[in-house]
């Protein structure tokens, strides 16, 4: 930790008593050869599968290959967050995983309410013809 | 080589001598007024030989009293700027009817009111909120700075970067003539062809880095930084709101960031996301802008709402009433405030489940911030009331706010909000809000944490002079308003045909002037205090019977805040400490770390008002220069290993030394 931080000569002030000097990261948990390599293993499958999915033409769908992929995206980044990143649910007192749930819940909201309100601004409007709305954008 | 148009255009951009609006007499005299006081500014600096002070003790301070107080001055002069524009404003409506056109044409009136909007919420309220938060959020938690001391330097100069890029469009070239949100498609390239709107994404951009750096310093702050046995469920009130305000800026800014960055690809790289044909949707940018603009309102009232907690639970001697709802109200407060923004444009087309969904969030916010109400109500229930000025405000406030909030509740009714929509209705309604609210409570602040920030309390004569001046120059203005409103007359025009209508703007004018006998009062009062000062000094370092941590040390506070940090068993810490019968330590000092002054952050800032400018008026050399120089400069800094120092114990021993000798009265 570079000194402009002071955080670290308040170490014994929160609840979870370390950091006599420690060097950094104070709380946040450290990866092991075997959790690096675990989690490089499942990223490569992660990676290797969508790719199959898409050369094999594995599926006549192409949109069930978009979600496939998409599904397998988010196991993705799961993977990223726990094995390289140390996400558990006792780093930092649990402050980060507070973080993380507080920030997907808002990312939730913004990504789902956009959607909602953007897909339901026609609701007020007169019926339209068939073939006018094909020219609508 | 002189006579090529070509290397000129290269050179200066769009920039010609037509965009000096030397055609303005308006503008040119206020050039030269600003222009003079500068000058006299830099002159009596010079002579007084203050350069080098404020350039090793201010500009390139790292300590976050100084930082806070700087926000605060800045605050204060934009202030200025931006009541100048709501004087003009009100004085164009009271005359323009009928026959008459006013003094100001259309193109300058719109610029005024995008001005003074901007000015008030990015280049008033925040700063304001942001300097108090520095001030007295690590004081209060028993830290001697923030987390990240350098980082919380080069927030306030970037915060200053984009009020002088606003600064700049008053004498170089124009301002966005869009209003304060800057809605596409009038703020495209075809609806808005010149600089303004430019110069409004650069200076929210480059203050908006500010902004959001200083969020997650404080934020480390606060999570990390508490002095030993301050469990969250101890932390004093105003802290707590400063938390969840710095969790709402962290969480919103980004999104503000995003949507300007989408408005300037439309406008200089000639996308489409906002525009009206090829697959754009101007709707979009309303929605995403109030995804941020909503929880913005909540930035600016969450730590007003901690300092009455502090000023009643202070000012009445009394534990605060409910301190657990009153976190668990400011917590939902902050949670909800992300669910409600579409009730900024119910009128823009939603079919009525959208729209009776979000009028009903809306609706259910206003039951945590009632129970606030009567948390602070019980609080003052039987007891001991000291009507200083903070208090006055906190009285005022709660008269104030709760009318507010209820225009506010009745707008959140969708059938209501058609007919009220764009009106004066709303303007009044969050003025409302807005003066009665974040004003009086930063007021409110100022008064009550002056003391600690300089040694002196502010004069209280002026202090309730400007009190009285704003609360009731605050009714007078806006109530008209609320009646224009409620006659269906819409806000942002600049003339008016129907002649019953003149009263009540002239009423409104009045009520504006009153509010500018308010800020009179409070600049005096500023004066006034500082001749006054041996009269008004507190040399207790406790001067209201405080219950926080900030008033255990002296007034002002050393450097390093508190020679030992403080150990916390209760809330009301320092309350608790004097019915204990604490005595402070006067031996065992031992050596304090702390970080270095450092110029990276002014400099860096600088560099990007050249970027902005440099970008604003299509120099493209410039840009890519001072972005280039910022970048060189960071990671310059990374490499400065001499960026803390300690303070010998000798000199903290002679510094506690002296604190006891004054309050020895020696």
């Amino acid at each position: 930790m570079s000194p402009d931080t002071l955080a670290q000569h308040h170490n014994p002030g929160h609840g979870h008593g370390h950091g006599h000097g420690h060097a950094h990261g104070d709380g946040a948990g450290h990866g092991t050869l075997k959790g690096y390599l675990t989690g490089f293993a499942l990223a490569v499958i992660l990676t290797a599968i969508p790719f199959w999915l898409v050369m094999g033409d594995v599926f006549a769908n192409p949109q069930v290959t978009a979600f496939g992929i998409m599904a397998l995206a988010v196991v993705q980044v799961i993977v990223h967050m726990v094995y390289f990143l140390h996400m558990n649910t006792r780093s930092e007192g649990g402050w980060t995983m507070l973080a993380l749930i507080f920030t997907i819940v808002i990312v939730a909201i913004t990504l789902s309410g956009s959607l909602w309100v953007m897909y339901h601004l026609n609701a007020n409007m007169m019926p339209m013809p068939a073939h006018d709305m094909r020219g609508m954008p | 080589m002189s006579s090529n148009p070509d290397f000129w255009s290269f050179v200066f951009g769009r920039l010609s001598w037509e965009s000096f609006p030397l055609h303005e007499p308006i503008l040119v005299v206020t050039f030269l007024a600003v222009a003079l006081g500068g000058a006299a500014m830099l002159g009596a600096l010079t002579y007084f030989r203050a350069w080098g002070y404020l350039w090793r003790e201010w500009l390139t301070s790292v300590d976050h009293k100084r930082i806070g107080i700087m926000y605060i001055v800045l605050a204060l002069i934009m202030l200025l700027r931006g009541f100048a524009d709501a004087l003009m404003m009100r004085a164009q409506q009271a005359i323009a009817f009928g026959g008459s056109e006013g003094y100001l044409p259309p193109h300058h009136y719109d610029q005024i009111f995008t001005a003074h909007g901007v000015i008030m919420i990015f280049f008033v309220a925040m700063p304001l909120v942001t300097g108090l938060m520095n001030f007295v959020v690590p004081l209060q938690i028993g830290a001697r700075d923030v987390a990240f001391p350098f980082l919380n330097n080069f927030s306030f100069w970037m915060t200053v970067s984009g009020a002088v890029i606003v600064m700049m469009s008053l004498f170089v070239g124009e301002f966005a003539q869009t209003g304060w949100l800057a809605y596409p498609p009038l703020s495209g390239l075809e609806g808005s062809p010149g600089v303004g709107v430019d110069y409004y994404i650069w200076a929210l951009q480059v203050a908006g880095i500010g902004t959001l750096l200083s969020g997650v310093n404080l934020i480390a702050t606060i999570v990390k930084m508490r002095a030993p046995g301050m469990t969250m469920m101890k932390l004093p009130v105003f802290t707590w709101t400063a938390l969840c305000t710095n969790v709402l800026i962290v969480a919103s800014f980004p999104v503000l960031t995003a949507v300007l960055v989408l408005l300037s690809l439309d406008r200089y790289v000639g996308t489409n996301f906002f525009t009206n044909d090829l697959g754009g949707n101007p709707m979009m940018y309303v929605n995403l802008i109030w995804i941020w603009g909503h929880p913005e309102v909540y930035i600016l009232i969450l730590p007003a709402f901690g300092v009455f907690s502090e000023v009643t639970s202070t000012f009445c001697s009394k534990r605060l009433f409910g301190y657990t709802s009153m976190v668990y109200a400011t917590v939902v407060i902050t949670i909800l405030s992300y669910l409600v923004w579409l009730h900024h444009f119910f009128t823009m087309g939603s079919g009525a489940s959208v729209n009776s969904f979000f009028g009903i969030t809306t609706m259910i916010i206003s039951i945590p911030t009632g129970a606030k109400i009567f948390n602070w109500l019980f609080t003052m229930f039987r007891g001991r009331i000291r009507f200083e000025v903070p208090m006055m405000y906190t009285v005022g406030f709660m008269v104030t706010f709760v009318i507010g909030g209820m225009t506010g509740v009745m707008l959140a009714v969708p059938p209501a909000d058609f007919q009220l929509h764009n009106s004066l209705f709303l303007i009044a309604h969050f003025h409302n809000v807005i003066i009665g609210g974040v004003v009086f409570g930063m007021f409110a602040g100022i008064a009550y944490w002056f003391p600690k920030a300089f040694g002196f309390k502010l004069d209280p004569f002026w202090g309730k002079m400007s009190f009285w001046f704003w609360l009731i120059g605050f009714w007078v203005a806006f109530m008209p308003i609320y009646v224009l409103g409620l006659m269906g007359v819409t806000r942002r025009l600049n003339h008016f045909d129907d002649p019953s209508l003149q009263i009540w703007f002239v009423v409104a004018a009045f009520g504006a002037v009153l509010i500018a006998c308010g800020i009179a009062s409070f600049l005096i009062q500023l004066v006034v205090s500082f001749m006054k000062r041996e009269q008004l000094r507190d040399l207790t370092g406790d001067p209201w019977g405080g219950r926080t941590l900030e008033w255990s040390t002296s007034s002002p506070p050393p450097v390093y805040n508190f020679a030992f940090t403080p150990i916390i068993h209760d809330h009301d810490a320092w309350w608790d400490m004097k019915q204990r019968g604490y005595t402070r330590p006067l031996h065992g000092f031992r050596p304090i770390h702390m970080p270095k002054n450092t110029g990276t952050g002014i400099i860096l800032a600088g560099l990007s008002i050249a970027f902005a400018f440099g970008m604003i008026w299509y120099m493209w050399w410039l840009a890519a220069l001072s972005f280039v120089a910022m970048v060189v400069i960071s990671i310059g800094h990374t490499f400065n290993y001499h960026r803390d120092f300690h303070i010998p114990s000798e000199v903290v021993d002679r510094t506690e030394r002296t604190r006891t000798a004054l309050m020895a009265g020696e």
